[in-house]
């Protein structure tokens, strides 16, 4: 059987299992609609909330951030993770116990302001949709890849897919379609690892194979790594970093971030009670934590597999033969993701660190073929085959190398494994149905998100408040196709903000609706005045921030300072800033509440109630 | 079952836990994985230090660890302020 025909098999299985399960749960009110009833038992719920959180983005480019990183990029496994209990202690448990449909509303009522429920619903919507763009492209490539399919054509399956159970069920059928494919996902991303740990280590549990030898140098295989990457000229891959702030509250916006990602926080709304909320956010953690472990082992052997695969004979001896590369390669460079350039004409492909000439002759050839400045261009590779010439003593330029001439893209990795380890076909298949379930499970928790926004938050909430139960759930259907019509057209055309889901939508959910959320539960004193003041500062500082190295609404060459750490304040990067974003929030809403009238007695008894898990019931309309 | 009937030391009860709670949150994450990692550094772990074990992996391990504890050192408040739902 080909591997088109597997592929299509299991593809086609695990979407026939989200067919069935979406008929099977049909959604009758806006209750299950919007929160499934409110009965989904802690362990599913767990489950649910690991396949809603692990996205196209762990599942497939952040074993490739690990690889291409190392130490450095840890900051993605804490910071994914940690988060988790900050919503468990900080936000959830009272939050269900708030007992409303969504995010806004509790913002909206908490501190008595329509304006400050009109905010978080626009800072809702910025992240969700910077969000699911990815999923949209990320089920794209999958598709195209696995099935053969243009990535446009791919693209519309995928929301197809989506559109029929999210739409039929809402949060009742994605929490069970998510279910499954939390178990799609994992299976499929664990097996090649162990597989590929059994290769390396002989150790089956990758997170083990990580720590353990190196089977046939008989080292560890960290110590290997280290050592062949060094060797090629790259930091090691343990190496500590030199800023350490930086690393700090890079890892810190990550995790405030996690907190206060809406299409998080309201899967914590479909357990029966306050405890369960509790126990739920550690379940969800278990189920991360299974493919969060494999993560950075399958980032360090596929990093020790590609580069040994480039040099068969080792590191120090004459790189593999062009015309001999192995099929992955090939497959994988029709679809443009791994790019050979034969810098020096010898035929073979020769990888390494080569101080940026690689780059620069890339910038220069397209100066010129597609207009730029060729002069700037033309002494850029100057100055870097200078910088190649004198570093590693000269070695690279000893040997004849004129730059790097492999370009791989991180995403790959994980898809490719199985390839890259000559896993079989079976293995492969797994892989496209796993990425698919990745992708399309974070997706519809996303759509929720911003469709319940829309018509809880926005009709039921501003326009017409007496729409009646039967009319709210007509308009949250029709918002959520809206919604996936919208997302697979910007997933179609991405603007330039779809590949900043790390500084807009992590950074705006913590710098914002972190710390009003956090407030509105923690003090009786912040009022209406001040949860829009630092709510408003958060969300502006952080966005201005980003813009300013980034480019103003990321258009190119609007940005008025190079995105690079010489540049950055105190070496802040702009994806670190949301925790400097969140601390203006509390320090601004703070101040204001003080100088303003304290919040009338009803809203002090809200507070009170949230904080007692008695008497919760079940999530409420308003 | 003897009830504690002021709400006021429940709330006081729950933050004084986050706050424990979170102090090993802290250590296990920003200290050990990064702030504390050079410190760490003369403790081998297969092929590199323990810094890099906590970054990587023991961090997570702890994170798991705080949550469930949280949750049942709650579930116990509960029921000692009979704030337990039926």
């Amino acid at each position: 059987m080909s591997q088109f025909m597997i592929n299509i098999i299991f593809v086609g299985l695990s979407f026939a299992l989200y067919f069935g399960i979406a008929i099977w749960a049909r959604a009758g009110s806006t209750s299950e609609f919007y929160v499934a009833g409110g009965g989904v038992h802690p362990v599913l719920n767990g489950m649910a909330t690991g396949a809603d959180w692990m996205s196209a983005a762990s599942f497939i480019s952040m074993a490739g951030i690990l690889a291409a990183g190392g130490y450095a990029t840890s900051s993605y496994l804490m910071g994914w993770t940690g988060g988790y209990v900050l919503l468990a202690m900080l936000l959830a448990p009272y939050l269900r116990k708030f007992g409303k449909f969504t995010v806004p509303a509790f913002i909206g009522d908490r501190f008595y302001s329509k304006t400050a429920a009109l905010v978080a619903v626009v800072c809702l919507i910025i992240a969700s949709t910077t969000y699911v763009i990815g999923q949209m492209t990320g089920a794209g490539v999958a598709f195209s890849r696995f099935l053969e399919v243009q990535n446009t054509t791919g693209l519309l399956i995928a929301a197809v897919v989506v559109f029929f159970y999210a739409v039929l069920g809402g949060m009742k059928g994605i929490t069970y379609t998510q279910v499954a494919q939390y178990v799609v996902l994992i299976v499929a991303y664990t097996i090649p690892a162990v597989f590929i740990s059994l290769q390396l280590t002989d150790n089956p549990i990758p997170a083990f194979g990580l720590f353990s030898n190196h089977t046939e140098a008989g080292v560890p295989l960290l110590t290997k790594l280290d050592q062949v990457v060094t060797d090629l000229g790259f930091t090691a891959y343990t190496a500590d970093v030199p800023n350490k702030l930086n690393m700090v509250l890079f890892t810190l916006s990550l995790m405030i971030g996690t907190a206060g990602l809406p299409h998080v926080i309201i899967r914590f709304f479909t357990v029966p009670k306050v405890a369960d909320a509790r126990w739920s956010a550690g379940w969800a953690l278990v189920f991360i934590a299974l493919l969060y472990f494999t993560a950075p082992a399958v980032g360090a052997m596929a990093r020790l597999n590609l580069i040994d695969t480039i040099y068969p004979q080792g590191v120090n001896e004459p790189a593999i033969n062009y015309e001999q590369r192995p099929d992955w390669m090939k497959t994988w460079e029709d679809t443009g993701l791994i790019k050979y350039n034969d810098l020096n004409n010898d035929g073979r492909i020769q990888m390494y660190n080569d101080s940026g000439l690689g780059a620069a002759e890339l910038a220069l050839t397209n100066a010129q073929t597609e207009g730029g400045d060729v002069g700037a261009a033309t002494t850029a590779v100057d100055t870097a085959r200078t910088a190649h010439a004198a570093e590693n003593d000269g070695k690279f330029a000893d040997a004849g190398w004129a730059g790097n001439e492999l370009d791989v893209n991180n995403d790959i990795l994980v898809l490719a494994n199985p390839e890259i380890a000559n896993l079989p076909p079976w293995v492969i298949g797994l892989i496209a149905a796993g990425g698919l379930a990745a992708a399309l499970s974070t997706a519809a928790g996303l759509l929720l998100a911003i469709s319940s926004a829309i018509s809880h938050d926005l009709i039921k909430g501003h326009i017409n408040p007496n729409i009646t139960d039967k009319g709210e759930l007509m308009a949250a259907r029709i918002a959520m196709g809206v919604a996936i019509v919208v997302a697979t057209w910007l997933g179609i055309n991405p603007p330039g903000f779809a590949a900043q889901v790390v500084a807009l939508a992590f950074g705006i959910a913590g710098a914002s609706l972190f710390p009003a959320l956090m407030m509105g539960i923690f003090s009786k004193r912040i009022n209406n005045h001040g949860a829009v003041a630092g709510m408003l500062t958060g969300l502006i500082t952080t966005l201005v921030y980003i813009f300013v190295y980034k480019g103003w609404f990321f258009i190119s060459g609007t940005a008025n300072l190079p995105d690079t750490a010489e540049f950055w304040l105190f070496g802040i990067s702009p994806l670190s800033f949301g925790a400097i974003g969140a601390l203006l929030n509390f320090i601004v809403a703070f101040v204001v509440s003080m100088m303003t009238k304290a919040p009338p007695l009803e809203i002090q008894q809200l507070v009170e109630s949230v904080r007692y898990p008695r008497g919760a019931g079940g999530a409420i309309d308003h | 079952m003897d009830h504690n009937t002021d709400p006021s030391g429940y709330w006081k009860a729950n933050v004084r836990l986050i706050f424990g709670c979170l102090f090993v949150w802290a250590l296990v994450s920003y200290g050990f994985g990064i702030l504390f990692r050079p410190l760490l550094a003369g403790i081998a772990i297969g092929g590199t230090d323990l810094g890099f074990w906590f970054a990587q992996q023991g961090s997570i391990i702890f994170f798991i660890i705080i949550i469930f504890f949280y949750a049942w050192r709650m579930n116990q408040l509960d029921k000692k302020y009979g704030l337990d739902e039926e």
